[in-house]
């Protein structure tokens, strides 16, 4: 199952390579982490998306994640009420006559043209996975030249429903 | 002409290295291990220039110095601290780290990095010591100013003391430690993401508690962490309250009397049957402090299948890791048996007809071994040591067979007496692990129970004992072989005895001669007992050469993959 782990650690030298090297010692698979600083000085948040066969292997994961030292919080967001985005950026082969097609296909995903080339067009595009994945899927035919993504980022809702509420806003069921 | 005096060798400004040496002496630290080398010139120097009272113990291999370290902190509690050069020296240390890391053993390891001038370009003697021990140990630091070494060494000494100790490696580059410190960080350090949890949650200690009045058939399983949070006393008192029977992991043993009539002795692989047994049929399993390795459990599907498990651990990922708990209690052991024996009801069951079944199972299945008219087996050995030493020594070995014979022959009475490789299973850990045990405690009986093989590992420390004069007792119980190995081959590779048979070996007599140290090689029973006291209270370093029969395997045993419940070897065959 996939779940969404948020660390916030203290940005020191060789804590990503700690959280990282724990898991590969544990054996769990990264499937995405993004980095990037909070609101407060000298802490950082990273977020993860880690396949894990059960809760018990979930359970060690996040108990290991806690006793490094430069671990401040583990949360596991997946059974909360979360807003999830990443972005992606998307090169495909276009020339003049099928830019006005790609522009009426991305526009529908609030996605934007950041680069145009003779040859080539960069979309930029935010969302959930699966959205990008959908627009991934519908430029396919025009040639991908190149993609790059930055991995899902994630923080709970403000305001989070009761517990028998919590399936419909999960996200990765 | 002029003589230079310390004072006058101590320049005007302090260095990085003398702020090293000021940090550890604010620890208390009396002893370190190490071995010099070009990035810890600078903190050498500031050694050798320094008023403090602390001895430097020069080991032959940096190798030594961490085993030395951990032996030091096995019986003292206290963090064993390592100073070790850059590159080759660092490295040097790692079986170590991770020896300390798997047996939650707290130590201070200082290691030289090249200047941060030349750090990542592959400069001489550089290894990216930090990458290396990122998963072997509990935290590491690289230290970026000198402005950071006194707040950098508090919080290590905090980190590998508190909680569930374990190594904390300081890497310190040259160019921070020779040059001069103007300033430094005096102020408390502050670890908002590392509060363990020391006190037991009240309310888990009263379903412990209940747990304790409605079980039948409860057993008591004690780990290190009971030596860690010196609990000892308190495990006796409540035991012997409640009648309930005892049995411990290898590296709990000690925890509880080993001649004790409630304990059944070790459990596990080479477990006693009684023990294994009583952890099978009980219906309360009482985990104090231990991790449930897999050479206790066996395979996990027969593992207490009956019991309800409480697991008492200071490390809460260990609850619930390998096997499943009914009643988790994340504390110091030393802390929740204190609020146990506080909450304790009265009138507890007495559980006579489950103490009869243990004790019958004694009596039908002790320990046994064949004693050949002609030789000397190396259990015998050890049960004579045991015997002649009235069991009041401290013992480490090795892994393999020897370290079990110890375990299942030696029965520690008190706590912190008994310091083995288990987790990581070390060849090459005893000896030197035996010379920091006596330097930690120069008035106790240090003897340090090796194999052939495992001596031969770390046998460049002599020089230490030849040096310092320690009078630690080297007991080689040499059957000329990787007796462990060799018992697998034997039982499971169809006596293919492949690389186990070392027939080749020094005359270990002459090599403790050229030690200068005492050598006696003993290849009888009658020599064995007639000279094992006088040579084990010599004042001196001895060591013994005891030549034992080759072919003895350690029974009993649980094949590997099969439940512990699944002995072979339980009767004499």
């Amino acid at each position: 199952m996939k779940r969404i782990v948020t660390l916030v650690v203290q940005n020191r030298s060789g804590v990503l390579n700690r959280v990282t090297g724990l898991m590969h010692k544990r054996q769990f698979n990264i499937e995405s982490i993004s980095v990037g600083r909070t609101e407060q000085d000298g802490i950082s948040k990273m977020t993860f998306v880690v396949d894990v066969e059960d809760h018990r292997k979930l359970e060690q994961l996040t108990k290991q994640l806690h006793k490094q030292i430069d671990v401040l919080k583990v949360t596991d967001l997946s059974e909360k009420a979360i807003v999830a985005r990443e972005l992606a950026m998307i090169k495909i082969v276009s020339n003049a006559s099928v830019r006005s097609e790609v522009q009426s296909i991305i526009e529908p995903f609030r996605a934007d043209v950041i680069d145009i080339s003779r040859d080539s067009l960069s979309v930029q595009v935010t969302g959930k996975p699966e959205k990008i994945e959908a627009l991934i899927d519908l430029l396919r035919p025009y040639g991908i030249k190149d993609i790059a993504r930055t991995g899902l980022t994630a923080f709970s809702r403000g305001q989070q429903p009761q517990a028998s509420e919590l399936t419909q806003f999960s996200l990765l069921k | 002409m002029k003589v230079e005096t310390k004072a006058d060798a101590r320049p005007a400004v302090k260095t990085g290295a003398d702020v090293l040496i000021e940090s550890l002496v604010n620890q208390e630290v009396d002893t370190i291990f190490g071995y010099p080398g070009g990035a810890v010139l600078p903190i050498y120097d500031a050694l050798y220039r320094s008023d403090a009272e602390f001895q430097h113990i020069l080991t032959r291999h940096e190798q030594g110095a961490i085993h030395a370290a951990e032996g030091y902190a096995r019986v003292t509690r206290r963090p064993g601290v390592v100073l070790a050069t850059s590159g080759p020296g660092a490295t040097n240390l790692v079986t170590g780290i991770a020896d300390a890391m798997m047996d939650s053993l707290p130590l201070v390891v200082l290691t030289g990095q090249v200047a941060t001038t030349v750090t990542g370009t592959d400069a001489f003697q550089e290894a990216d010591i930090m990458g290396i021990t990122t998963p072997i140990t509990k935290h590491n630091y690289q230290v970026q100013s000198a402005y950071e070494i006194p707040r950098i060494i508090k919080e290590a000494f905090h980190i590998a003391s508190t909680g569930r100790p374990g190594p904390v490696v300081v890497d310190i580059p040259k160019d921070i430690s020779a040059n001069p410190c103007f300033d430094t960080d005096e102020a408390p350090f502050h670890l908002p993401g590392y509060q363990p949890t020391i006190n037991p949650n009240p309310l888990q200690i009263k379903k412990l508690c209940d747990a304790v009045q409605k079980a039948k058939k409860p057993l008591i399983l004690t780990g290190a962490g009971v030596l860690h949070g010196g609990g000892s006393d308190v495990l006796q008192d409540i035991a012997e309250a409640f009648q309930i029977p005892v049995t411990s992991t290898l590296l709990g043993l000690g925890a509880f009397p080993g001649d004790h009539e409630l304990f059944l002795g070790m459990a596990g692989m080479h477990g006693t049957y009684t023990s294994n047994m009583a952890i099978t049929e009980c219906d309360l399993l009482i985990n104090v402090g231990a991790r449930f390795d897999d050479r206790l459990t066996g395979n996990l599907e027969h593992f207490a299948k009956n019991a309800v498990v409480a697991h008492i651990d200071i490390d809460p990922a260990e609850i619930g890791k390998n096997v499943h708990t009914h009643i988790p209690i994340v504390s110091d052991a030393g802390a929740a048996l204190k609020e146990w024996k506080r909450q304790m009801k009265e009138g507890p069951d007495a559980h006579e007809s489950w103490l009869a079944e243990l004790h019958e199972s004694i009596k039908e299945n002790p320990l046994w071994f064949n004693n050949p008219p002609e030789g000397m087996v190396a259990q015998w050995a050890v049960k004579h040591i045991y015997e002649a030493t009235d069991g009041d020594a401290i013992v480490t070995t090795d892994v393999g067979q020897h370290q079990m014979w110890a375990a299942q022959y030696f029965q520690f009475k008190r706590p912190d007496r008994w310091v083995t490789s288990g987790g990581l299973g070390t060849m090459g850990f005893g000896f030197p692990a035996a010379i920091g045990c006596q330097l930690a405690k120069p008035d106790e009986k240090v003897i340090a129970l090796v194999g052939d093989g495992g001596f031969q590992m770390t046998l460049q420390e002599l020089s230490v004992l030849q040096e310092r004069n320690l009078p630690v007792k080297i007991v080689i119980l040499n059957n000329q072989a990787l007796g462990m190995v060799r018992q697998w081959q034997e039982e499971f590779y169809e006596e293919r005895y492949s690389e186990s048979l070392v027939a080749c070996q020094p005359d270990f007599v002459k090599l403790a001669e050229a030690y200068s140290i005492r050598g006696v090689k003993l290849e009888t029973r009658e020599e064995f007992e007639s000279s094992i006291k006088g040579l084990l209270e010599s004042d001196e370093p001895v060591l013994i050469d005891a030549r034992v029969i080759q072919q003895e395997n350690v029974f009993p045993m649980v094949p590997p993959g099969r439940g512990i419940n699944d002995m072979v070897g339980v009767k004499p065959r």
